[in-house]
């Protein structure tokens, strides 16, 4: 039963969503909204098995004094620290002004937003690495991006001024974006398509189980 | 010449008069400021109100909407339409009770849905044409050409949405495919897949941190359980999982949602299992991160810097951190096997690591590691439906060069 159940439920629960697609009447209209606000509740209860996961490795690490426990530290404090801030800031905790909102404005969001930077120095590396032309594949990703990078800035026109208008390399890389750009990767949404409706089946249809655990 | 008293009186009188006459006839605006409105309705000579007013059901919904569609009017001499209000009365022993405004549209549109009403009602409509009258002093003032009463009409839900039927289609076709391939390897028959090198190197890769006496790490991207992907990527976590343990390596998977925890621990436990090593699995293996999308990131960078993993696995959905991750790991040498169906993301990972399913190959990875015919077959299935669309593109495009045929039209849902 314990490899059953979530079977029936994971078939029962596909087969509504699909039809619910092609059915607009009662109920399978509202059929999708109630798994959907089931998955919601369950996901929201779900959160305090990370927590307390996260809080019980954490607290390994700094009891048993394990490599880098320091980190485990900041994590608990600083977990510690937001759930009080937020619990005690009653039910306006979210509004300007309080501690939470500070706390998000100011550490949270300044944090974050560090991280999506790094992106930028990341996509550099990336392409100084993806660029170099070692065969004829490569080589033509490094002509394409050079138009497509140079096409993208104002002095991409700037150099190419002396071209008819429809050469100017704005308009070079728009054209690649716009034809081979689309085509390849409307080529891979296809396959994702058709992969994704494949490996549904398989799940509803119950032979696709090993994220169950196990093979069979 | 010289007037009486009472003469005097009179041509004052008069002179007054005259002085009113003029100021009510030259300033009309005066007597406009007690309407605030910048409209006011007006009756006036007939105007040609719309017609063939007909009220259907709107096909293709579940119920509470009525559709209404009437003729345009030939606008009366000098006068311009605005627009058109309607107007519905609910049925009343089957007469039109009181009739209330529910929409108005711009003149040119003929075709208005209403989607407040009741299945159990039935309705009468109006609609109205809204014309220009006059304006004055910047006074705009307008008439309303009501139509005749409509006939009779109600709302229904339907069973079947029409305009998705090719979507019906496609999926029938897909999933016949997919049974018929499914029921012919479960027969025995042998079935051909090509080679996948990302999924190649899973041995090779788990077979150098073993050398290297290093950790694994396993990524299953950031969406929860109820992506495909992640389930794709939990699917491949189970025989990566197996393999390590038959080596004796160390496979770590931080997560970032608590359902996916739950999940991939028990994935994990029962690879242990199953290779006959339940002893070698620890609980912290599989561990919560956060379900903050940088924060995750930042997390599993520290991690990587600090413990130097050999191999580094990336499977499920990614988003801006793809490539975070992806050139931390690259930073410390470690080999890195990614698979998503984010198209975004994919060339990030392309640069980033050594092997890359590309899309499909993702959901494929799963039969490909197992073999098992089941789900083999699904996988012929799979590429037959990729053959109807490449047979559907070069036909297309054909028709459309010649200008004999728009076969998009076939593949487009409407609604």
């Amino acid at each position: 039963m314990r490899r059953e159940i979530p079977l029936i439920i994971t078939g029962v629960v596909g087969v509504v969503f699909l039809l619910q697609y092609f059915i607009p009447h009662w109920p399978f209209d509202e059929m999708s909204g109630w798994f959907s606000d089931w998955f919601s509740i369950v996901q929201a209860f779900a959160i305090w098995l990370g927590a307390l996961n996260l809080l019980k490795i954490s607290a390994q690490k700094v009891i048993g004094k394990k490599s880098d426990w320091g980190f485990a530290v900041v994590i608990i404090v600083s977990f510690l620290i937001i759930v009080i801030v937020g619990l005690t800031g009653g039910e306006g905790y979210r509004e300007t002004g309080t501690g939470f909102s500070w706390l998000y404005k100011y550490v949270y969001s300044s944090l974050s937003a560090t991280m999506f930077s790094i992106l930028a120095f990341f996509v550099a590396s990336a392409s100084y690495r993806a660029f170099r032309a070692r065969n004829f594949e490569a080589t033509l990703l490094l002509v394409s991006a050079f138009f497509v990078m140079l096409g993208r800035v104002p002095v991409g026109d700037n150099i190419s001024f002396f071209l008819p208008d429809e050469y100017q390399l704005s308009q070079i890389a728009n054209w690649i974006m716009t034809w081979p750009q689309t085509a390849g990767q409307r080529a891979i949404m296809i396959g994702i398509a058709l992969g994704l409706v494949s490996t549904s089946l398989r799940i509803i249809l119950g032979i696709e189980r090993s994220y169950l655990g196990g093979g069979d | 010449m010289h007037l009486n008293p009472r003469g005097c009186h009179f041509v004052g009188f008069a002179n007054v008069c005259l002085l009113l006459f003029l100021l009510i006839s030259l300033t009309p605006s005066t007597f406009a400021q007690d309407e605030p409105d910048s409209t006011k309705s007006v009756k006036s000579a007939p105007l040609n109100p719309p017609t063939n007013i007909e009220v259907s059901d709107t096909p293709n919904d579940a119920g509470g909407s009525i559709t209404i569609q009437w003729t345009e009017p030939i606008p009366s001499e000098g006068k311009d339409i605005k627009g058109y209000r309607i107007f519905r009365a609910e049925s009343v022993d089957g007469k039109p009770g009181k009739y209330k405004m529910v929409g108005s549209v711009v003149t040119t549109k003929t075709r208005f849905k209403d989607g407040n009403v009741d299945d159990d009602l039935d309705y009468f409509y109006q609609v109205a044409a809204v014309y220009t009258a006059s304006v004055i002093e910047g006074q705009e003032l307008e008439t309303l050409a009501k139509s005749r009463t409509s006939s009779k009409g109600n709302s229904s839900a339907q069973w079947f949405d029409f305009r998705r039927v090719n979507v019906f289609v496609g999926v029938i076709l897909l999933c016949g495919f997919i049974l018929y391939y499914i029921s012919r390897a479960k027969a025995g028959e042998k079935l051909f897949i090509r080679k996948i090198a990302g999924l190649e190197a899973v041995d090779e890769a788990v077979g150098r941190a073993t050398e290297m006496g290093k950790k694994i790490f396993f990524i299953p991207g950031i969406n929860d359980m109820n992506d495909v992907q992640t389930i794709a990527g939990v699917s491949i976590l189970g025989r990566v999982a197996e393999v390590a343990a038959t080596y004796e390596t160390y496979i770590e998977v931080p997560v970032a949602r608590s359902l996916v925890l739950v999940t991939a621990k028990e994935v994990v436990k029962e690879a242990y299992s199953k290779v006959g090593r339940p002893e070698a699995f620890h609980e912290d293996q599989v561990h919560y991160l956060t379900d903050d999308q940088f924060g995750y990131a930042a997390g599993i960078d520290g991690m990587v810097v600090r413990e130097e993993p050999a191999t580094i696995f990336f499977m499920g959905a990614f988003y801006a951190e793809s490539l975070i991750l992806s050139e931390t790991g690259n930073s410390i040498g470690a080999i890195q096997i990614a698979g998503t169906a984010m198209p975004a993301q994919l060339p990030f990972f392309v640069a980033a690591c050594d092997y890359t399913l590309i899309g499909e190959e993702l959901f494929a990875a799963s039969a490909y590691l197992s073999r098992e015919p089941k789900l083999l077959g699904s996988l012929k299935g799979q590429d037959m439906g990729k053959a109807i669309v490449l047979v559907a593109i070069i036909i297309g495009i054909l028709l459309e060069t010649f200008n004999i045929w728009d076969l998009s039209k076939l593949f487009k849902v409407t609604g």
